[in-house]
């Protein structure tokens, strides 16, 4: 017998996911262009001049810091949403009865959710450096690519961590955007951060895995630290990126622990229906 | 050399907490049969059956479907096995052929996707998306989509309900191709013309318990029952019936002879109504049916 290889299980997830995500209008939008709306508000309301305490243009501060949004939107809040529906719908527990692996499954829907995070920044960086002069440094781009692949794996594990922790589809988005909106403001997404700043809300920031995401992300962003060094190893982040693994090893390991294949009460408890004596 | 059943279970027992819902259940499927389990809601048909598909653990017994402990059985299991839930969706943006051909591409053996569609009669839906369909093409789509992968045991969960007359014919000359490939499939349904129809043997389960089993023609003492013959006499003048049979008599004017020897009382009756001049109007010959019987044996278990 001809048993699908699993790398052909997976990206047959990958592409059935992906036909699902284009066919939901929803969550394209709020996955690709919403982020593109922030980037056009902020650079309307401020002007695209430089932002005093920083050094860089408000497109230059914001497209990077609302691609690493997207990302984050398109694995975290739509990995939770959508699985933790599928699961409602009992189309999980339809996969758990295929000799499709669980592990198949998800890796189809965490690849599919990194393809369009990947969309999603280089839309948000497209439309940056051709509508509104956002520059790249060549030596930060090997920074820039590693930090996306790791921020893109840690917030997938922990998109299937809110989605396990999710006790339905309906709270998923409760769960997602009460953990996640809070964190993008002290993690400087929608506000830059200034001399303001005290430095416990920088910690309580720095402890959590949007703003190492965000800072390592804008770092290759910005002509002052481009101009360190040249060494593209030099502009590694290894604290911010260490932080991000950590996260992302200990939401997957929850996860894995946590994850449900069936709505809660798919054990059905409760009384046996009384035996009555009509056709049912 | 015996064949192994396709589906044993012995002393199968689950406990939800303090609710014994199934208990104490033996099956025992051949290769190739078609097997009906009956029981009212709640009864632990579909807790039984889940078990077997690997979707419930049980709390203890023993179970094996071709040979494999569902329980612990994966890939090799599920590769051999098709599952019709009642509660199951498959993404409805997908068109039905997208969705066949993505759980087609999850089994090593796989039916042809064009066959499956023409199979369920859903070739005018194939390039729809599935929100589209009414709620009986859905119910087909599942069917196929159990079929997928050829499987040589398959779970049928209420396959029918919601079916009206036409799709549930054409259903049941799905399930039995299936039965004449080889195939063996456990239904569970609350039709009793279904299982009359479709089952080569039935069980009837209770609170948790099998309390009959046999063929649809046999189960519960049904081919030995008593058999009613009804009639009404129309005459001009009083009569008297044979008084070795045993009349009921109803106020509209029915009578009904309740017998073991439908024959034998047949003749006495029409003997009778010859001789006197008398015609035997509406007459009836009953066999309970498996509605009666199934009936009669839940309302026994109830302490009715």
């Amino acid at each position: 017998m001809n048993r699908p290889s699993d790398w052909s299980l997976v990206w047959g997830q990958i592409r059935y996911q992906n036909k699902i995500f284009w066919r939901t209008p929803v969550a394209a939008f709020f996955t690709l262009v919403f982020p593109l709306m922030f980037l056009l508000v902020f650079t309307v309301i401020f002007g695209n001049d430089e932002i005093p305490d920083l050094g860089v243009t408000t497109a230059q501060f914001y497209a990077p810091a609302l691609a690493v949004f997207g990302a984050v939107s398109a694995t975290y809040t739509n990995l939770a949403i959508g699985t933790a529906i599928a699961r409602d719908l009992g189309i999980l527990k339809r996969i758990r009865g295929t000799p499709l692996p669980p592990w198949a499954y998800l890796a189809g829907r965490i690849g599919s959710a990194a393809y369009l995070a990947a969309i999603a920044a280089v839309i948000m960086l497209g439309v940056g450096i051709l509508v509104f002069g956002v520059e790249v440094y060549p030596e930060t781009l090997p920074s820039l690519v590693v930090t996306f692949a790791v921020g893109v794996a840690c917030w997938s594990s922990l998109g299937m961590l809110a989605a396990a922790v999710s006790p339905s589809g309906d709270s998923a988005p409760a769960v997602t955007n009460a953990t996640l909106l809070p964190l993008a403001f002290i993690s400087d997404v929608f506000i830059p951060p200034g001399p303001d700043t005290p430095v416990w809300l920088d910690t309580v920031g720095n402890i959590f895995p949007l703003k190492p995401f965000v800072v390592a992300f804008q770092d290759a962003f910005t002509p002052q630290v481009a101009a360190t060094t040249d060494s593209w190893l030099g502009h590694m982040h290894w604290a911010e990126l260490g932080v991000m693994v950590a996260w992302g090893v200990a939401g997957i390991l929850l996860a894995l622990r946590l994850f449900r294949w069936e709505p809660k009460g798919g054990e059905r408890v409760g009384k046996p229906a009384p035996v009555t004596a009509d056709k049912g | 050399m015996r064949v192994p059943p396709a589906i044993e279970a012995r002393r199968l027992h689950k406990w939800y907490g303090d609710v014994h819902a199934v208990d104490a259940v033996n099956l025992t499927i051949d290769e190739g049969e078609v097997f009906c389990l009956l029981g009212p809601n709640g009864a632990g048909k579909s807790t039984t059956v889940e078990i077997l598909e690997g979707h419930r653990p049980r709390s203890s017994g023993e179970v094996s479907v071709l040979g494999y402990d569902p329980q612990t059985g994966g890939r090799p299991f599920r590769e051999r096995i098709g599952i019709v839930l009642q509660q199951q969706a498959v993404e409805d943006v997908l068109t039905v052929r997208e969705a066949l051909e993505l759980y087609a591409s999850m089994f090593p053996k796989q039916r042809s996707v064009d066959e499956l569609i023409d199979v369920v009669g859903l070739r005018p839906k194939a390039k729809r998306r599935i929100r589209t369909l009414s709620g009986g093409q859905r119910r087909r789509l599942e069917l196929a989509l159990g079929m997928v992968g050829d499987p040589d045991v398959l779970f049928l969960d209420e396959p029918t309900t919601g079916f009206d007359p036409s799709a549930r014919r054409q259903a049941w000359t799905v399930v039995e191709g299936l039965s004449s490939l080889g195939k063996t499939v456990l239904l569970t349904t609350h039709y009793m013309d279904e299982a009359q129809n479709l089952a080569d043997r039935v069980a009837v389960i209770s609170a948790g318990n099998i309390i009959a089993e046999g063929t649809p023609a046999t189960v519960g003492g049904r081919g030995s029952a008593a058999s009613r013959i009804s009639f009404r006499v129309s005459a001009n003048r009083p009569f008297d019936l044979p008084d070795d049979l045993s009349v009921d008599r109803t106020e509209d004017g029915e009578l009904t002879v309740t017998t073991t020897d439908p024959t034998r009382d047949l003749y006495r009756l029409t003997g009778w109504a010859l001789d006197a001049g008398f015609n035997l109007d509406r007459l009836e010959v009953r066999q309970p049916s498996l509605e009666d019987v199934y009936l009669e044996l839940i309302g026994e278990e109830a302490g009715e």
